[in-house]
């Protein structure tokens, strides 16, 4: 060919490596991640911990730090991966952070072997880091202190439990944790606005369908559904007052005039496009109205006060939502799905939708700049983050992060706002909040007993098999103690015979629990690590939706839940 | 460190077994969930001698390796045929720059047991169709981390045909798992008293293909651009070549091919990554997903041959997780019903109902079989009880049979005719029963 393209620039080393992640968050995601410096505060077996780092410095998060004061011994050779018999009796913080290190010469990997209590005691201990990771076992009073940190500071704070076939994860995010870039799936972002068409894509459909009974059987074939629906629209309009079809009655009623519109004398006996218009009719025929979700955002305070440190999401949300308030819909997304058409009449059909998406930009744009000025903002917002907003309205999310609970040595937990939830679903089989019950206790446990000989080491339940019976007598009532005020504090009335249940359950939960005597079995930890990654590079990227605000994962019945607390 | 570990530090002797402290507690001690039928506790034996499969050495197969080492697995074979590629590093975490360009089960198997003292990993670089019952016979059970569905149903059908009913020992489970992005699933299989992976086959459905005619006339995405540019330009233009996805440079032509077309058209979008992605058929794939449902199959491996706690896939239980990450985290578990007509493990492979176009040509019915969700067969043979209508297993028997390609269905079998598929990728036959398309 004598006019081919000049040679391209192939992909960069880079790209070819992260290749296959750059497909998911792309480059802003990767560059968030690059910048990214994640404290691992590592205890107990340590295997949660560094599973969880593996998964993180493998797509090249930027800086890793583990704090660990444990010294390597032999039953850490049997699960965990990152250590070797020649670091036995060394610091676990440095031999595993080497280890993990060689996975990713672009990350930077650091350690921290002094005590967690001393450490964290020095001013600023905490100030290099952009997200957490703290596993258990851990004194109540140090994670209060991280999670004062997290509330402070705005970064995100996970706590993980991995104990024999059960694991458990909680992140406490920032108040206002919005996402634009959700990743919605593709079959929920069509967003045609067949029911609010604007004057050019009117005519467009007008064009497309002119002398339409007598058009030849191929142009026919090829009028792309889009003007097909438009066209018989007012064509029902007609006989309907004026209104469009108004509920399921009327749809149906109206996608029976559009399939008696195909023609059938075609040597397949239908058309294409015909069939993809009826097949469209129920989905694309509802008013654009924003879903709660949405409009919960636009009532939030910090949309409806601007003031000159807001940050840019909620200026943008603030913009848009003028935009609705004024038309009563969200700006145009602009995508057109793919359908049977001829090109050039598609590629028109993109433009009317491109060209109306970028009118209600620019409008958005102009009001985000007039706040901008009128609020006398510090930070200048860039129009692509503008453009992706309004590409994406329908489908932003806003987690409102919140502390998790914390068992206090001393004293009784407080379950807070989400008691009545939480005391809700004690009886959900699926739910998984006795599990959550039985960490909570593990916690108590392991926050009230210590090593003799080692008077600060906490003492994890059944660590020594004379102890089997005793400890699960102990964690099952204090489980059961942590239930009946849960139950009282939520004001919650449970049938006896439920709660019979319940308790029975929660004995069994507390027995496997100690079975395990604090050990880490490493499929569960590899399991938990996997998912804990997940939502650490959501935390970080700002792209799909994090879990909000709990999990628990049931190795026994393979099955996981999410909860808020 | 617990006190009874203080205790054996300080008097100098370490038991053999102390690196297995924390997978010896759920040994040695029964929980509220085991079975006492099968559950015996301190027995360490079972796991130290049974042989493992690995299928795949991949991103689920570094994932699978490690962590079956460190359940206390010994005796571990891999099989793979791929080899390093650079693309793979964002998470096969056993491979490293220096590595690409060597054979994945080879470095892998090496890397784990360096790492893991005790345990034997011994490695294949090859196809799991190089190997025989015999081979298949020797493992307690397999682990599957395959990309490929092809080889999936292969090693589906080896291990059902395997089970012979008089012998026990023939049963070997398959514990499979698969990613895309932040989801994925893992599976157990009972081969013959379980669904298998053919019954599950609608839960792999392909893509349906973009028709020729769009590619060939009216393209509108630049996905059709890239198509052309695969399926149609290249033939014309370099036919006597052999398309390799992996070379840039065939990869480059094809962007730019592609680029032209879309410019012609007016259609935006085509780049160099998405040609690639659309040639080689790209699914995105991280570390996190890899290792949640690697350790998912592991766990099950680990319980199924300790019974230290119920195992997915026991009959009439769930057998099939399913996990999403997009959005918060949802996992799906299940019983995926055995199918009575299951080609492979149906009680009497009973005919199917296949739905026919009386008019279309056999051509058109060959290639339809590729896309049905129900057969997705790439080169079938096909048979009535009359005649062969068309073979490709020989090509003696492929030219004789190849006018038929051109006549049409109603005129090469009858309504009600039973109609038998067989394809060289799978050692079966597909039964069907012809039915009209009206
Ligand atoms: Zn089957």
């Amino acid at each position: 060919m004598a006019d081919l393209p000049p040679p391209v620039q192939g992909p960069t080393a880079k790209e070819k490596k992260y290749d296959r992640q750059l497909r998911l968050w792309g480059a802003t995601g990767q560059i968030a991640l690059e910048n990214s410096h994640i404290l691992l505060i590592n205890s107990g077996p340590g295997v949660v911990g560094l599973e969880t780092l593996k998964n993180l410095v493998l797509p090249g998060a930027g800086n890793f730090t583990i704090q660990d004061s444990a010294l390597v011994d032999e039953a850490d050779l049997g699960v965990n991966f990152f250590l070797e018999e020649e670091h036995l009796g060394g610091f676990r913080a440095e031999h595993t952070c080497n280890l993990l290190k060689e996975l990713n010469p672009d990350v930077q990997g650091h350690f921290i072997s002094e005590p967690v209590e001393s450490w964290l005691a020095q001013p600023d201990a905490l100030e290099p880091y952009t997200l957490i990771i703290v596993t258990a076992p851990i004194r109540p009073g140090l994670l209060t202190k991280l999670a004062a940190h997290a509330d402070q500071a705005l970064v995100p704070l996970f706590y993980i439990h991995s104990v024999g076939f059960y694991s458990h994860f909680s992140i406490h995010l920032p108040p206002a944790f919005p996402i634009v870039d959700t990743h919605p799936s593709p079959e929920t972002t069509t967003d045609l606005r067949l029911l609010k068409p604007w004057p050019e894509l009117l005519a467009y459909a007008e064009e497309k369908t002119e002398g339409l009974e007598s058009m030849a059987a191929d142009d026919h074939g090829h009028i792309p559904y889009v003007a097909i629906l438009l066209h018989y629209l007012e064509v029902w309009k007609k006989d309907n007052n004026g209104q469009v079809p108004q509920n399921y009655k009327d749809k149906t009623a109206f996608r029976d005039l559009v399939k008696a519109a195909t023609r059938t004398d075609t040597p397949e006996g239908g058309e294409e496009n015909f069939e993809e218009a009826v097949s469209a009719v129920l989905k694309s025929l509802n008013p654009p109205e924003p879903s709660s979700t949405v409009k919960e955002i636009f009532k939030s305070p910090e949309c409806v006060i601007i003031r000159e440190n807001s940050p840019p999401f909620w200026v943008i949300a603030h913009a848009i939502g003028l935009f609705y308030t004024k038309y009563g819909v969200l700006p145009v997304p602009g995508a057109v799905p793919d359908m049977k058409a001829r090109s050039a009449d598609y590629i028109q059909l993109q433009n009317v939708y491109k060209s109306k998406a970028r009118k209600d930009l620019a409008e958005v744009l102009e009001s985000v700049r007039f706040l901008e000025r009128n609020a006398n903002l510090s930070t200048h917002i860039e129009e692509k983050d503008v453009e992706a907003f309004c590409k994406n309205a329908a489908h932003i999310k806003l987690v409102r992060g919140r502390p998790f609970h914390i068992v206090p040595a001393e004293g009784d937990l407080k379950f807070g706002t989400n008691a009545k939830s939480l005391a809700q679903k004690l009886t959900f089989p699926d739910a998984l909040v006795p599990i959550y019950i039985a960490f909570l206790a593990w916690d108590k446990y392991t926050a009230t007993h210590t090593l003799d000989d080692l008077a600060r080491a906490s003492k994890t339940p059944g660590s020594s098999d004379a102890d089997v019976d005793s400890d699960t007598g102990k964690v099952t009532s204090i489980a059961l103690k942590l239930v009946d005020s849960l139950v009282k504090e939520a004001s919650y009335t449970i049938d006896e015979e439920e709660y019979d249940t319940v308790r029975a359950q929660i004995a069994e939960l507390a027995r496997e629990l100690v079975r395990a005597g604090g050990g880490e079995l490493h499929n569960i930890a590899a399991l938990t690590g996997g998912m804990v990654s997940q939502e650490v590079i959501k935390v970080i990227t700002e792209q799909y939706v994090p879990v909000d605000n709990t999990c628990v994962f049931d190795g026994v019945r393979s099955k996981s839940s999410v909860f808020k607390v | 460190m617990a006190a009874a570990d203080v205790a054996t530090l300080h008097n100098g002797s370490e038991g053999p077994r102390t690196r297995w402290k924390y997978l010896d507690r759920i040994l040695d001690r029964p929980g509220p969930f085991t079975d006492p039928e099968s559950f015996v506790p301190g027995n360490h034996e079972t796991l130290e001698i049974a042989k493992v499969l690995v299928i795949g050495a991949g991103g689920l197969g570094c994932e699978v390796l490690k962590n079956l080492a460190l359940s206390g697995f010994k005796d571990i074979h891999v099989i793979d045929m791929d080899t390093i590629d650079v693309s793979n590093l964002n998470r096969q975490f056993l491979f490293r720059a220096a590595d690409v360009g060597k054979y994945k089960a080879e470095v892998a198997a090496a890397f784990v047991e360096k790492r893991v003292k005790g345990v034997k990993i011994t490695p294949y670089c090859g196809k799991i169709q190089d190997k025989d019952e015999a081979y298949y016979k020797q493992f307690a059970l397999i682990v599957c981390g395959l990309d490929s569905i092809e080889a999936r149903r292969w090693i589906n059908s080896m291990l059902v045909g395997m089970v012979d009913g008089n012998d026990p020992d023939s049963m070997k489970p398959l514990i499979d798992g698969g990613t895309e992005g932040f989801k994925g699933q893992a599976k157990v299989i009972f081969p013959t008293m379980t669904s298998c992976i053919e019954c599950q086959l609608d839960m792999h459905a392909p893509r349906a293909a973009v028709p020729l005619c769009t590619l060939a006339t009216i393209p509108r995405q630049p996905q059709h651009c890239i198509e052309w540019a695969h399926i149609i330009a290249w033939e014309e233009e370099r036919k006597e070549m052999t398309l390799d996805t992996d070379d840039p440079e065939h990869i480059t032509w094809l962007f730019q091919k592609a680029l032209k077309r879309a410019k012609e058209f007016n259609i935006p979008g085509v780049t160099y990554s998405m040609t690639q992605g659309v040639v080689k058929n790209i699914i995105p794939a991280i570390a996190s997903t890899n290792a949640i449902v690697a350790a998912s199959c592991c766990n099950e491996a680990f319980k199924i041959l300790t019974n230290a706690n119920p195992f997915l896939g026991f009959p009439e239980t769930d057998g099939y997780m399913m996990y999403t990450g997009d959005e918060s985290v949802y996992t799906y578990t299940f019983e995926y019903k055995k199918k009575e007509d299951c080609p492979v493990c149906g009680e009497d492979a009973l005919a199917r109902p296949l739905q026919i176009d009386p008019e279309a040509t056999l051509q058109e019915f060959v290639d339809s079989l590729a896309e049905r969700p129900e057969a997705q067969l790439k080169t079938p043979s096909i048979r009535t009880t009359e005649k062969s209508l068309y073979i490709q297993s020989a090509a003696d028997y492929e030219r004789m049979t190849r006018p038929n390609l051109e006549k049409k269905m109603k005129d090469l079998t009858a309504e009600g005719e039973e109609m038998l598929i067989s394809d060289k990728a799978f050692p079966m036959m597909f039964k069907f029963v012809v039915v009209w398309k009206k």
